[in-house]
């Protein structure tokens, strides 16, 4: 019996290839950015490109016409634009989680998928922050959102989780983008090292502000490193807590409750690690890097989405049960309209998506079926921008009094510009990938001593130096 | 004291491929006496800055102040707005309603704490510099790829071009290299 369960250990699959090498590691990460670039990235580009064109022309056609383009009125005005924002910054959670608190947790297996999720989190960011600007209606005067200097002698409105927002989600962007850039900075100087022409040895070396891998600078590096991943955690849950409250705070049924920070978070991460999953898998079959990310990696983030796709679950289950426990009508009615109402089919995408299909990570089978954790992680997006269309649109168009009652309907520039700014996204990964390491060169090879067990790694690579 | 002209050349390095290597060779040049010495590896090695003589870095304390100084700033600010320069009576709350400021507060303490993390260790490691005499070594190209260097400045006491290198070259390392400036 304990020979078995020792073989079991023995068989556990690696989170590295064992051939890898210090220098191997940097050749084959640096050669997607200095070699050619496979058909499907050029193809990618330009599907994305094309959306790119649409979120431009519908933004433009926004600024230039007004918000009316859109399906918002009372008593559905935050329609689509919202819904997005939420989804997006979701997203844009599970980089951050992967990168700090699974550093913290000294999780090694997180080297090989941090990068491209921290480059992910930043993009899918960005994409979050166009829409509370474009719902502004009036784009240009965005800057009221900030407390500054003026001579109307105003501040802004502090005590409301709007403007807690403004500030969760611009430091959320900002420490997200500082502990991004001091992980690339090795990587920078590893870039300028290989770079095969004059104008990209430049370019890599101003970015990596003359880096020389000095013993002192390892130790302040991995200090401040360190220090990010310990501010970075508690900020991944203060963003979407915050985002929560949002709705907490106001008196909207459904939306006027405790469970929504907590919920909020775990749904978050919920859809981030899906994501992570649906850029992993392609990226990895495109490039080759079945080496880097492995089956272990796949398995892991199936297993980190059972986790959050349960408390998901549980949040809909006790939003059910307090409908019920309450003994308000108008609470129950809520929850058999979001079941039988005209939008019921958007609770039942929910159910589906988040809570049936999650159901089948329990397996090892299905974690470890690259084609099918691909299609759940889609399913799992598309359920959980379904939740934020539940809880958005569905709690707004049926308010306590039923003469204030009406119906949303998205207008075709509500679905150019989410499908747009899905283009963006993929534009900013596509060219991520082709200009930044998508997989961090210096802590691969911290895991090459370590999956080497501290001997030396057999050096079969001598990269080229003498030009 | 006596005034010093600049040595001829900034250092000797001895080069090693493996991270065992460098960090036996950190211990030797380290007993030798040697003092004003670095070590260049493409990845962090364990041990190799204490091995080296340096043990701690203030970075932390500068992170934690920035993260204080963040936290009260952004607090004062609150505070400021709704008491002093424009008290306005929101949901019969007192002016002073501090736990609504409680996530600025949080959010603009992160705030100073991440941006002092990325500057304090630039500015402690004496980043950006983009000239190093280091660089002028061909070979020094591999130290970000799968080479380790030890480097012996010529500002340390006990230098000495010849003993130095031949100190070096005990160590058994791959190649030992002058460094020009």
């Amino acid at each position: 019996m304990i020979s078995t369960s020792r073989e079991a250990v023995r068989t556990e699959i690696p989170v590295l290839r064992r051939r890898h090498t210090y220098g191997s590691v940097g050749e084959r990460i640096s050669a997607i950015i200095f070699g050619p670039a496979p058909f499907g990235w050029y193809l990618g580009l330009g599907v994305a490109m094309l959306f790119i064109g649409v979120l431009t022309y519908s933004v433009w056609y926004l600024i230039y016409q007004g918000v009316g383009i859109w399906g918002i009125n009372i008593p559905v005005a935050w329609g689509f634009a919202i819904v997005n924002f939420v989804w997006w910054i979701g997203i844009g959670h599970a980089g951050t989680f992967i990168s700090a608190m699974l550093l913290l947790m000294r999780q090694n297996w997180r080297t090989s998928i941090n990068r491209f999720a921290e480059a992910m989190t930043l993009f899918a960011v960005a994409c979050a922050g166009m829409f509370p600007l474009l719902h502004l209606g009036r784009i240009w005067v965005f800057y009221w959102l900030f407390p500054y200097p003026n001579v109307m002698r105003l501040w802004p409105q502090f005590r409301s989780p709007l403007v807690w927002d403004v500030f969760a989600v611009s430091t959320y962007f900002t420490v997200s983008l500082i502990f991004w850039y001091v992980g690339l900075i090795p990587d920078l100087a590893t870039l300028r090292d290989r770079a095969p022409n004059r104008l990209a040895k430049m370019a890599y070396g101003v970015l990596a502000l003359g880096w020389r891998g000095a013993s002192r600078h390892w130790q302040r590096y991995q200090t401040a490193y360190l220090l990010l991943a310990g501010l970075a955690a508690p900020l991944v849950v203060s963003v979407h807590s915050v985002v929560g409250m949002d709705f907490a705070a106001a008196i909207v049924p459904g939306w006027h409750t405790t469970i929504m920070p907590p919920y909020f978070v775990a749904g978050a991460i919920f859809s981030g690690f899906a994501m992570v999953l649906t850029l992993a898998i392609p990226l990895r079959a495109v490039y080759r890097l079945h080496d880097f990310i492995t089956i272990k990696h796949i398995d892991n983030c199936g297993k980190l989405m059972l986790v959050t796709g349960l408390i998901v679950a549980y949040g809909y289950a006790a939003e059910l049960f307090m409908g019920w426990y309450s003994g308000d009508t108008f609470d129950w009615y809520l929850n058999l309209n979001r079941l039988a109402g005209p939008y019921g089919w958007s609770y039942c995408t929910i159910i589906v998506c988040n809570v049936l299909v999650a159901q089948f990570l329990w397996f090892r089978r299905v974690r470890q079926n690259v084609p099918l954790m691909f299609l759940i992680s889609i399913l799992v997006q598309v359920g959980m921008w379904t939740e934020r269309f539940v809880v958005v649109i569905v709690s707004l168009h049926r308010d306590y009094v039923p003469s204030a009652w009406g119906m949303y309907a998205p207008t075709k520039y509500d679905w150019s510009t989410l499908l747009g700014t899905i283009g963006f996204f993929l534009a900013c990964f596509l060219l991520f990938c082709r200009i930044l390491p998508v997989i961090s060169i210096a802590e691969m090879r911290e895991l090459v001593r370590a999956t080497h067990g501290g001997t030396r790694p057999p050096e079969d690579f001598e990269p080229k130096y003498a030009k | 004291m006596p005034s010093r002209t600049r040595p001829d050349i900034y250092g000797i390095t001895a080069e090693f491929d493996s991270a065992e290597a460098v960090l036996e060779a950190a211990h030797q040049v380290r007993a030798a006496g040697y003092r004003r010495a670095e070590a260049y590896t493409p990845f962090a090695v364990q041990g190799l800055p204490e091995a080296l003589g340096f043990h701690r870095t203030g970075l932390p304390v500068i992170v934690l102040t920035f993260g204080i100084f963040g936290a009260i700033a952004g607090f004062f600010m609150l505070w400021f707005a709704n008491v002093v320069s424009y008290p306005w009576n929101i949901g019969g709350r007192p002016p002073n309603s501090w736990p609504a400021f409680v996530p600025i507060t949080f959010e603009l303490g992160v705030l100073g704490a991440g941006v002092s993390a990325l500057v304090g260790m630039l500015a402690l490691n004496r980043l950006p510099m983009p000239y190093h005499p280091l660089f002028n070594v061909e070979r020094f190209e591999l130290a970000s790829q799968n080479r380790f260097f030890i480097c012996i400045e010529s500002a340390d006491a006990q230098f000495n071009r010849d003993a130095t290198r031949a100190f070096l070259e005990s160590l058994r390392p791959l190649a030992v290299t002058e460094v020009p400036w």
